[in-house]
C-alpha cells in the first residue's frame, strides 16, 4: 500500500463474446484516491470492462492487479473464487445502475446494510444495528426507515442504499455502472454530491461507467474514451472534455445537449 | 406381501439411495442428490423420509413412526402400516425398542442410543432457498461457505420481532462446515441433534435431496453474540403427566377458552404415565 504502487493495475484486458468483441486489449492504472471515468455510447465494451474488472465476467486474456491489504499486489484474475468474494465484500464494492440488482428487495435497509458485516464475520446484533444506522445517516436516509424493506423507497433512496450497503465495510476501490442513471435530475444532483462527498471523505478510489458526460466531469479525475471495444482516448476529465482529440471523442462532447 | 420387493422399492433403488447415505454420511450437512422414486403417497407425506427407510430397513429391524411426536396421527399409521404390508418388520411405539424411527417434526424426548437410526422427513432441504431463490447459486454458496444471508435472516427477525421468531426449521452448522435446514422440528430439538449417538439421516422426496448427520456430532444452532439460540417451549407442564421439561402441544377443549398442554411425544407421556407420574388434568386412576 505504498505510495508507488497502482492499487488496481489493468493489463492487456481482452473479451470477446464469439466473433463480437467485447473489450480488446485495455490497459491503464489507477491510483489510491483516483477516480477513473470510463465513457462512451452503448455497446462500446464500458459494462465488458467493468465487469471483467471486477469479477462478474471472465476475461480471455489480460490481467487485473488488485494491491490487496495482506500480499500486496496480486492478479485478481488468478485467485481462487472464495479469495475474490472476500475481496468483493470486503475491499471491493460494485454499485449497479439498477438498484434492485445491487439490493435484496424482500430484506429490511438495516438487513441490506448489515449483509457485507455479516458475510465477514460480525456476529452482534447490536452493533450490526449501530453501523446500519450511522450508514443510513451518512447517505441522506432517515433512521427510522431502517426496517423498511427498499421496496417502499423511492428510487433515488434505493440508489443511496445501495451505496451505503456497499461502503459499510470500508471498502477501498468502487466500481459504479451508471450510478444515476434513470434518476431525475435532481436527485441525480443530490446523489452526486453525496457520492463526491463519500470519495473524498473516504480516500476511495473509483471506477465509474457512465454515458453521462456531466457526471464524470464531476466525479473523475481521469478520462478513458471507449469506441467499438477499444480505448480510443485517455486523460485528464478536464482535458479530454475541453480540448478532445479523438474525432469520436469530438462527437461524443459536442452531442451533449445544452440545458 | 409376496407381490412386494422386500420394503417396497426395488433393489437396485435402494443401492441407489444407499450410496446416496453413504455420501451424506462421509460429508455431514451435505445435501446429496439422489433419484428420488414416486411413492404411493403424495409428496409432502414423507416421501423422501419413506425411501431412506425403505433403503435402511433389514428383515430384524423394528420401526417406529412418529408424526409431530405421536404414533397415532394418519401420516404416522398409514406408513407405519406400508412397511408393515411391504416388508413385514416389526413396529413398535416405544421410542427404546425401536432400531429405526422414521418422523416428522420431532426429535423422541428418550435420548437415543447407538444402534438407532432417525431419518426425518424434510420437506424442503435448502436453508437458503427462502433468501436466494437461484439453485445454482445457493451450491455455490454452500461450497464457498458463504453464509452471511442466514444471518441476514436472523437479523431480520430481530428487527422485526425484537428477538429470533423462527421456531421451527432453525438452521444449524453442522461439524463446523455446513449450514443445514433441520427439516420443520421445533427449535426445543436443536440440541438434540448435536452428538447424538444415533446415525440421523434426512430424505427429501420431492427435492431429490439426502443429508445426514452422523453419530457423535457437533451441530450448532445458528445465533447473535448478543442474542443468543435459547430453545423454547411452552411454559407449562405436561397436564397428562406433569413433565415439565418435554415439548408440549396445546389442546384446545371447549368452546370456552379451554386448554390443555400435553407432550406431543406421545410415547414419553405415557411411558411416565404409566411409572405413576400425573399431571393437571390427569383422570382420577389413569396412574395406576
Amino acid at each position: 500500500m505504498s505510495g508507488d504502487t497502482p492499487l488496481l493495475s489493468v493489463r492487456g484486458l481482452t473479451k470477446s463474446y464469439g466473433t463480437r468483441l467485447g473489450c480488446a486489449d485495455v490497459t491503464f492504472d489507477l491510483w489510491p484516491g483516483e477516480v477513473m471515468g470510463i465513457v462512451g455510447e452503448s455497446g462500446s465494451g464500458k459494462s465488458t470492462l467493468l465487469g471483467c474488472m471486477a469479477g462478474h465476467l471472465a476475461p480471455d486474456a489480460g490481467a487485473v492487479v488488485f494491491d490487496t491489504r495482506a500480499d500486496g499486489p496480486r492478479d485478481v484474475l488468478a485467485m481462487s473464487e472464495p479469495e475474490r468474494r472476500m475481496l468483493a465484500r470486503t475491499d471491493w464494492a460494485f454499485v449497479h445502475q439498477n438498484p434492485r440488482d445491487g439490493l435484496r428487495m424482500g430484506v429490511s435497509a438495516g438487513g441490506n446494510v448489515g449483509e457485507r458485516l455479516m458475510a465477514v464475520g460480525a456476529r452482534h446484533y447490536g452493533q450490526i444495528r449501530a453501523q446500519a444506522v450511522d450508514w443510513l445517516d451518512r447517505v441522506e436516509i432517515a433512521a427510522d426507515r431502517i426496517d423498511d424493506r427498499p421496496r417502499q423507497f423511492s428510487g433515488g433512496m434505493q440508489q443511496r442504499l445501495q451505496i451505503a450497503r456497499n461502503l459499510v465495510t470500508g471498502p477501498r476501490l468502487v466500481f459504479m455502472d451508471e450510478p444515476t442513471g434513470g434518476l431525475d435530475v435532481s436527485v441525480q444532483a443530490r446523489l452526486l454530491d453525496l457520492l463526491r462527498g463519500l470519495v473524498r471523505q473516504m480516500g476511495l478510489s473509483a471506477v465509474i461507467v457512465t454515458h453521462d458526460l456531466a457526471v464524470v466531469r464531476l466525479l473523475a479525475d481521469r478520462l478513458m474514451v471507449m469506441k467499438d471495444g477499444l480505448v480510443v482516448e485517455t486523460g485528464l476529465t478536464d482535458q479530454v472534455l475541453d480540448d478532445p482529440q479523438h474525432a469520436y471523442t469530438q462527437l461524443l462532447v459536442a452531442s451533449v445537449l445544452q440545458a | 406381501m409376496s407381490n412386494y420387493n422386500f420394503a417396497y422399492l426395488d433393489e437396485g433403488t435402494k443401492r441407489m439411495i444407499r450410496r446416496a447415505i453413504l455420501k451424506a454420511v462421509a460429508v455431514p450437512g451435505y445435501q446429496v442428490p439422489f433419484a428420488s422414486r414416486e411413492m404411493p403417497m403424495p409428496y409432502g407425506w414423507g416421501t423422501g423420509g419413506v425411501q431412506v427407510t425403505a433403503a435402511c430397513l433389514t428383515p430384524e429391524d423394528t420401526l417406529k413412526v412418529i408424526d409431530q411426536g405421536a404414533d397415532d396421527t394418519t401420516n404416522a399409521v398409514s406408513i407405519r402400516k406400508f412397511f408393515q404390508r411391504t416388508a413385514g418388520v416389526a413396529v413398535t411405539e416405544r421410542t427404546l425398542e425401536a432400531s429405526i424411527i422414521q418422523t416428522r417434526h420431532r426429535i423422541p424426548e428418550t435420548p437415543l442410543g447407538p444402534d438407532q437410526i432417525l431419518v426425518y422427513q424434510v420437506p424442503i432441504p435448502e436453508p437458503l432457498r427462502f433468501l436466494e431463490p437461484r439453485e445454482t447459486e445457493t451450491r455455490r454458496m454452500h461450497a464457498l461457505q458463504d453464509y452471511g444471508l442466514m444471518h441476514v435472516k436472523l437479523y431480520e427477525d430481530i428487527a422485526r420481532n425484537g428477538e429470533i421468531a423462527t421456531s421451527y426449521a432453525y438452521p444449524v452448522t453442522v461439524a463446523g462446515r455446513y449450514v443445514m435446514d433441520p427439516s420443520p422440528i421445533p427449535k426445543f430439538d436443536n440440541p438434540k441433534l448435536s452428538d447424538s449417538p444415533a446415525l440421523q439421516l434426512f430424505g427429501a422426496g420431492r427435492e431429490q435431496r439426502i443429508y445426514a448427520v452422523p453419530p457423535h456430532t457437533r451441530v450448532v444452532s445458528l445465533d447473535f453474540e448478543d442474542h443468543p439460540f435459547v430453545a423454547s417451549k411452552a411454559p407449562h407442564a405436561c397436564d397428562l403427566c406433569g413433565d415439565e421439561g418435554s415439548y408440549l402441544d396445546e389442546v384446545i377443549t371447549d368452546d370456552a377458552g379451554g386448554r390443555m398442554f400435553v407432550c406431543s411425544d406421545t410415547d414419553h407421556c405415557a411411558t411416565r404415565r404409566a411409572a405413576g407420574h400425573a399431571g393437571r388434568l390427569a383422570p382420577v386412576g389413569d396412574a395406576a
